[in-house]
């Protein structure tokens, strides 16, 4: 290894993963000679997979050396028990200050993993666990490779903000043909990082044999013996001129299209280019166009914000900001849902299907109870069906839930969210009503979006017990959870929340009692300037579209349309009245609800996307029309600005949660790092206050 | 109502130095492997027709407890219908796991079994968690000797003073001599499964051969050797088995259903016996085992003509072999040398008597009769007699001398 490669001033210390050699003898497993097996083990358990920083490289290189030198009839490599190699060690990345290292970097890694396709005897990759990313690249390079049942492979780079940039853009194409190639490389990694089974990853030939964890390795190695014997033969086809070349190339362009909002993102269109080359250049040359265009990427911001965005996100899974301690947590033995909605018998479900533990709904009559129940068995009957629940669990399950008109049914509960209709009032008269059913530890929980917790709780005999627990919809699938705490709040019962937001595997951030909460705040104050400037005269797609190129999943009024227009007015007008007129009543919108058009778009006969006749005729036309830079930079100034407001009136306490909740509770992208990292390279948050929200080097190149 | 038992195969796991090259392996993973090797060898066999699974080991905590025969039985994939439980007789284990399951099929109630052994003496030294009860030693019902194997051995030197050190050791070589010639021949390579073993510090590898055997061993290197049970005592490490890791399973059936399903018929259960003895000299224990078997079979000691005899110490063969007046170089006497060269994971070793038995009888189609016998700690013994399935109705070998 002639690169010299040392880790860039700030990052942590490698956890180097080891490579081991062994000499296996094959004379028992019909072949007459030695294979070299190479176990690539970091000398942790598998809570800490192997990864490949410059000095793993360099261990493996070496090794790839002395198992040569032993003169094998093969060479092999697998990994410690239940993993395989997670991949490049990303924690230096971000540390990177010259393209020259990030060069190195991609280029070691190729210069160590071609040995294994290059030095002249049939090598095997017996990936026995988990192989993501340059982990499964490593195998790649060998001339044939088996797979643990049970293992789960994947190539997330481009999920990650990067491309299969070790061989694995080159090789992938080149292996099992375009078709696929775009499904592992693009598809998968922007259908939230889908991993392959064992079966798909067979299927589609990235690997060439399944074996069962209990004797893999010993498969392996007779696998191994029957292709030097000639007992066993893999073809592999030419793809060249496979006719499917440019659909899929299509297709997958496409695909990072449609994720990303019709915005053009650097890592799938680089990896398209990449399997695009691979139609007919030498490996040797895929790979010098991988490192460059690694390097590229490595040294761009919206990488760097993407594994800001990585690392934000598996840090704060695991540890909410500013929980109390576990141990205040009270014990949850019975759960209460007010109201038999859809909201509420949603919520209902996840709560049974996580606590396990009795569930009581009510609404006003006991026919609209009856029917959330039966809402609730049916979802259990469908999972059964789709055999994502055994009939077991589903049977006890179906026993723990019950409905009723009479909130006394609430006795006992430990923890009672509320799901009716959003008027404070309402809720007022409800909490005061069941305060006087349940116990006084008793959690009275609120999903409301925007309005006021901490009134909720006025009047209570026991405020402190009073939090708000938002959830974002659909409730089983958005992983964001707002916990809001108001000033009355006792740790316990905030303890309580955040236990059952985990029991619920629900990601979360605690947050002050404060209008819209986090995500609907911002929501609304950027969608609010996009009505506002339509209602100024801004034809409706110029403002709609004026931010298709950043990459946000869908246009602000697509996503009106999903919300609904009456759930949207309504949050407006609570915040116009809680935080001011800066949150514009938009009359298009009274109109639009007021006439019952709850979508901006519709179908045509060809099942395009156009706008929808009957909400453009209902449009304010004022006549002060903006360009659409106009309305991009009003919309992302607006950000700029609540965001600032927020971390001043404390409703969080750091940048990095209003991120997450943009990350998780509106599905933003990785490569704005949720938002701020973005607002910060735009120039846009020190144009708004004079400061940007984060440290250059945090979600951004460092300068 | 008795019906006829088979064996149909038998496999092993290659022996492993205790705390040496299995020393990262769980126990039950080694079960695993056996089962598994031994299924594998016999695709006619339905996984879901298996009927039960006795496993032994002599110490069923952590990795050999759970229930050893079931949690193996789960863990080797087999359909979860199929039961299993665990045995123990000490070093006996398998070889009552066996003539455990043979009952069961001989009395109508299972057709096809797996019985095995496994002992992990690295995860589980002999003795661990032992706790004697004090009325042993207050009470005299044993002498302190009778709880450690070694002073058990030289116990039988005392009382046949005949069996002198010198014999032990030239036993002990003979064994290693013999096991050399058979790996030098491929014959101990074919019942071995190999097996995957990991070491934190090299990584993974695959067992194929015993680890215990020394080909190197003479006369003047035994003799140099420590005896450690006593001041100038006559056992020592290179005429005792060693202590060892390694797991055996045997696959038995009615010989109706292996004759219905097509399966090999490598051996012929003849009877068994189980004897005891005074603990302190456990090693004399084959004796009466085999008189008594002898006795029920309605044979003589000249009918057998190939003889499995587990050398968990050489005087104790020894002690064996005079009795029946049988030479200590008798090539009836374990062909392919013993637990001396290839080690005696315990509760294992078993079924490696009778994988050994069933290539002779292959070889000798002269041979009607043969045993597999051993002695157990706490004073007793265990023989089964055998029958050639091969044997070609000359005359045995046996009944000639």
């Amino acid at each position: 290894m002639t690169t010299p490669m040392a880790l860039p001033e700030g990052a942590p210390e490698e956890v180097v993963t080891h490579a081991l050699v062994r000499d296996v003898d094959l004379t028992p497993f019909g072949f007459a000679g030695n294979l070299a097996l190479i176990t690539l083990d970091n000398g942790f358990d598998h809570n800490r997979p192997n990864t490949f920083g410059p000095q793993s490289l360099q261990a493996l290189g070496a090794a790839i050396t002395d198992a040569a030198s032993r003169e094998p009839a093969a060479i092999a490599i697998t990994g410690k028990p239940f993993i395989f190699a997670a991949g490049a060690d990303l924690s230096g990345l971000a540390f990177l200050n010259k393209r020259e290292q990030a060069l190195a970097i991609g280029k070691l890694g190729h210069d160590v993993f071609r040995r294994f396709d290059e030095i002249g005897i049939p090598t095997f990759a017996f990936i026995n666990g988990l192989a993501l990313g340059g982990g499964l690249e490593v195998g790649l390079h060998c001339t044939y490779r088996t797979l643990a049942s049970t293992a789960f492979t994947a190539l997330p780079e481009v999920f990650l903000g990067l491309v299969p940039g070790w061989g694995g853009a080159t090789i992938v194409p080149k292996l099992i043909g375009p078709e696929r190639a775009v499904q592992v490389i693009i598809g998968n990694a922007l259908n939230n990082n889908t991993m392959m089974k064992s079966k798909d990853a067979l299927a589609l030939g990235v690997v060439d044999a399944i074996y069962e964890p209990s004797d893999f390795l010993e498969k392996s190695v007779a696998f191994a013996a029957s292709i030097l014997s000639g007992a066993r033969k893999i073809e592999r086809k030419d793809y060249s001129t496979d006719p499917a070349w440019d659909a899929s190339l299509a297709a997958g362009r496409a695909a990072a299209l449609k994720k990303y909002g019709g915005a053009e993102i650097a890592s799938p269109t680089k990896a398209l280019e990449l399997i695009a080359a691979a139609r007919t250049n030498t490996r040797a040359e895929g790979f010098d166009a991988e490192d460059a265009t690694l390097a590229d990427l490595v040294m761009s911001d919206p990488l760097r914000a993407s594994l800001y965005a990585f690392n934000v996100i598996q840090k704060k899974r695991k540890k909410v900001e500013g929980a109390p301690k576990p141990a205040l947590a009270r014990k949850v033995s019975r759960v209460g849902v007010v109201g038999a909605g859809l909201m509420a018998s949603q919520l209902a479900l996840l709560l049974l299907r996580n606590l396990k533990c009795p569930v009581v709904m009510t609404d006003i009559d006991q026919e609209r109870a009856d029917k959330g129940v039966a809402w609730v068995k049916a979802e259990l009957a469908k999972l059964v069906e789709k055999k994502r629940m055994s009939a077991e669990s589903a049977g006890r399950l179906t026993l723990l839930i019950s409905g009723s008109a009479d909130q006394q049914v609430f006795a006992g509960c430990d923890f009672v969210i509320e799901a009716i209709f959003e008027e404070l009032t309402l809720k007022q008269e409800l909490f005061k009503k069941l305060e006087q059913i349940v116990g006084p530890e008793c959690v009275l929980a609120t999903n409301t979006s925007s309005l006021s917790v901490e009134r909720m709780s006025e009047g209570l005999e026991h405020p402190e017990r009073v939090v708000g627990f938002h959830f974002f919809n659909p409730v089983a699938v958005m992983p964001l959870l707002e916990v809001a705490r108001t000033s009355k709040t006792d740790d316990a019962t905030t303890a309580t929340a955040v236990a059952i937001g985990k029991e619920l595997k629900k990601t979360m951030i605690i947050c002050k009692d404060a209008p819209g909460f986090v995500v609907n705040r911002l929501l609304t104050r950027f969608m609010g300037e996009i009505t506002d400037a339509v209602d100024e005269g801004t034809e409706p797609a110029v403002a709609d579209n004026a931010m298709r190129s950043i990459g946000f999943p869908m246009s602000p009024f697509e996503l009106l349309g999903l919300v609904g227009p009456g759930v949207a007015l309504h949050v407006a007008e609570t915040l116009n009245k809680n935080l001011g007129p800066r949150y514009r009543i938009s009359p298009t919108m009274q109109r639009l609800v007021k006439e019952g058009v709850r979508t901006f778009y519709i179908k045509d006969d060809s099942g395009k996307l156009v706008p929808n006749p009957a909400a453009v005729a209902l449009m304010e036309k004022g006549d002060k029309p903006s360009t659409a830079e106009e309305v991009r930079m009003r919309a992302l100034k607006a950000l700029a600005e609540e965001a600032r407001m927020m971390l001043d009136e404390g409703v969080v306490s750091t940048p990095a949660e209003i991120d997450l909740c943009m990350l998780m509770g509106a599905g933003w992208p990785m490569h704005l790092g949720g938002i701020l990292p973005y607002l910060d390279r735009e120039g846009i948050s020190e144009a708004v206050s004079g400061q940007r929200f984060h440290a250059p080097g945090i979600g951004s190149l460092p300068q | 109502m008795s019906r006829s038992v088979v064996l149909v195969d038998a496999v092993r796991t290659p022996f492993g130095k205790a705390g040496s090259m299995y020393a990262g392996t769980r126990a039950d993973d080694l079960m695993v492997r056996a089962m598994r090797g031994l299924l594998e060898r016999n695709p006619k066999v339905a996984p879901d027709a298996i009927e039960d699974v006795a496993i032994a080991a002599a110490t069923q905590t952590g990795d050999q407890g759970m229930n050893i025969g079931r949690s193996a039985t789960l863990l080797a994939g087999l359909p979860k219908t199929v039961p299993g439980y665990s045995i123990d007789r000490w070093c006996a284990g398998a070889l009552t796991a066996t003539t455990t399951i043979a009952g069961a099929i001989a009395m109508g109630a299972i057709d096809i079994a797996i019985a095995g052994g496994v002992e992990h003496m690295g995860n589980h030294p002999m003795g661990e968690l032992m706790d004697p009860n004090p009325r042993y030693l207050a009470e005299k019902l044993v002498e302190q000797d009778a709880l450690a194997m070694g002073a058990t051995a030289e116990r039988l030197h005392d009382r046949f003073p005949q069996l002198t050190k010198e014999r032990a050791d030239r036993y002990a070589l003979n064994s290693q001599i013999k096991t050399a010639q058979a790996y030098a021949d491929g014959k101990i390579q074919r019942d071995l499964i190999p097996t995957a073993a990991r070491s934190a510090e090299l990584g993974w590898g695959i067992a194929t051969i015993d680890e215990g055997p020394r080909p190197t061993t003479t006369m003047e290197g035994l003799a140099g050797l420590k005896t450690p049970f006593r001041p100038a005592g006559r056992v020592t490490a290179g005429n005792s088995s060693g202590l060892n890791d390694g797991a055996t399973a045997a696959l038995l059936a009615s010989e109706e259903k292996a004759l219905e399903l097509g399966l090999t018929i490598k051996a012929r259960l003849v009877t068994f016996a189980f004897a005891g003895v005074e603990p302190e000299v456990m090693g004399y224990g084959p004796v009466p085992a085999t008189i008594k078997a002898l006795d029920k079979a309605g044979l003589v000691i000249g009918d057998i003509g190939a003889f499995e005899i587990n050398e968990a110490f050489a005087v104790q063969v020894l002690a064996f072999l005079d009795h029946f007046a049988i030479a200590d170089d008798d090539p009836r006497v374990n062909p392919y040398g013993g637990a001396i060269a290839v080690g005696h994971p315990l509760a294992s070793s078993g079924v490696r008597l009778m994988l050994n038995l069933a290539r002779t009888f292959e070889e000798k189609l002269d041979v009607r009769y043969g045993i597999t016998t051993m002695c157990i700690g706490l004073g007793m013994g265990g023989t089964v007699i055998w029958e050639n399935p091969h044997w070609n109705g000359t005359a045995s070998t046996g009944a000639e001398r």
